[in-house]
């Protein structure tokens, strides 16, 4: 990781020498996926995975760092051979590249945390065809040095964590009343009456709260959709 | 009796839209008029349908462990399961090359209507699903060959109504943030409502069904059942 980092740091000062390696751009590029670009909330990709992991925290935890990890390497690679890659065949190249690194990331979450591997079961291999990754190629690296292939990478990657992470925290809290497995919603409660919302934990609260919280935002920044 | 039980497991049951959330994106995108909508759908079932069985071909005789002892005794013992997304998706992205290429070439109406959408189907979740479930819950040749079509049938079904829904809702006064993505999040979450009322159909044959590889706690199984019949009602 480190030394990859690295490499990544040098290929951008030979490249531009003139450009700090944190300019103002190009910290845009990371904090703009965050809010007003969010690729979930605004540019509707990467849905698919986001509302199926997300019943509890832990996996979906998982997930988040999965995704950022395969984003940044793709959005890397790609950038590295944009200038190799005939533009008749870069679908078939982009998904063979993305499919060799989810297979490095499902073949290290099963050697290392195989309890979370059951559990997210088809969806690691999922990621393969999340838009996001696939948005971000063809929108981003295609047409930019890799050290800001990987900037662009970590922004979505982080814009897409914070949003399913926010999903799955209201459905575990509401839905079994724990977070991370461990219980919060203290016994005194569900004596005096309260009840856990059975429908958090299935696929309809999910929709529900991917509504509500697209809804909050973008009353916040005022981004309206026409019919 | 046990194939007709897979189908209308796989069409409403474990339907990939309302159970699984696979193929989100599209179904965001393309569910804005019925006719598009029915096009797509069309396409998906289609793919789906060669897919499946295709890629289950491939698994038995070239993926699984001792898949490829057909080539002699040296071969038996090796494993490429490592290979699976790889192979699966060079697989699908091919194959839908491949279709569209002969569906222009033999039925050019047939190409008009769905032309578009073929491209869009190599990066659709449900296809690369399909492929994935079919492994998981280890399918015969005979339940894969039923199994994709019907999925793809339950897909196509959640966006026409998706897309008739929508097409009425032109007439109706959303607030401004909700416009667009949001109501059509919670117009799929009563959808799905409507749809987790056929968790009470009981299947014959439902073995496979019963290792359920949703990501969901068991102790809320009651709970499910409770809003199911909220639902009904």
């Amino acid at each position: 990781m480190s030394t990859e980092t690295l490499e990544q740091e040098k290929v951008a000062q030979i490249a531009e020498p003139a450009e700090p390696l944190f300019s103002a751009k190009r910290k845009r590029y990371v904090t703009d996926p965050l809010d007003d670009d969010n690729p979930v909330t605004v540019q509707v990709l990467g849905i698919c995975s986001a509302l199926a992991v997300t019943s509890q925290m832990a996996p979906t935890m998982v997930m988040a760092i999965a995704v950022t990890v395969v984003v940044v390497f793709s959005n890397v690679i790609i950038s590295l051979l944009r200038n190799l890659i005939p533009s008749s065949i870069r679908i078939i190249a982009q998904l063979g590249i993305v499919a060799t690194i989810v297979a490095v990331v499902d073949l290290v979450l099963k050697a290392y945390m195989f309890d979370v591997s059951k559990s997210l079961s088809v969806f690691v291999g999922l990621i393969i065809t999340n838009c996001i990754v696939m948005g971000r190629l063809e929108a981003f690296a295609m047409g930019n040095k890799p050290w800001d292939s990987a900037l662009d990478g970590l922004g979505s990657g982080l814009g897409y964590s914070w949003v399913i992470l926010a999903i799955a925290f209201f459905r575990e809290l509401f839905g079994s009343g724990k977070l991370f497995g461990f219980t919060i919603i203290p016994e005194s409660a569900y004596t005096a009456g309260y009840e856990n919302f059975g429908i958090m934990v299935t696929p309809v609260g999910a929709f529900m709260v991917v509504g509500i919280i697209i809804w909050l935002q973008r009353t916040r920044n005022g981004y309206v959709e026409e019919h | 009796m046990d194939l007709l039980a897979l189908a209308i497991k796989s069409m409403f049951i474990e339907n990939m839209i309302f159970a699984f959330f696979l193929g989100m994106c599209s179904y965001l995108a393309v569910s804005k008029k019925v006719k598009t909508a029915i096009g797509l759908g069309a396409a998906v079932v289609f793919v789906l349908a060669i897919t499946v069985p295709l890629n289950w071909t491939l698994d038995h005789f070239i993926l699984q462990e001792g898949a490829l002892s057909w080539l002699g005794d040296d071969f038996a013992t090796i494993d490429l399961g490592f290979l699976r997304f790889i192979m699966f998706i060079a697989t699908i992205a091919a194959m839908v090359q491949l279709v569209e290429m002969a569906v222009e070439k033999f039925s050019p109406a047939l190409y008009g209507a769905l032309g578009i959408f073929l491209p869009l189907i190599a990066v659709n979740c449900s296809i690369l699903g399909g492929s994935l479930f079919m492994v998981t819950r280890e399918y015969t040749f005979s339940e894969a060959l039923v199994f994709g079509p019907s999925a793809g049938i339950g897909w196509m079904i959640a966006i026409v109504c998706l897309a008739a829904v929508r097409e009425r809702m032109k007439y109706s006064n959303v607030p401004a943030g909700l416009r667009g993505l949001g109501i059509t999040m919670i117009v799929t979450g009563l959808m799905g409502m409507a749809f987790m009322a056929f968790m009470g159909i009981k299947v014959e044959g439902g073995k496979k069904g019963e290792e359920s590889t949703k990501v969901e706690s068991k102790e809320t199984k009651p709970a499910k059942a409770e809003e199911n019949t909220v639902s009904l009602r």
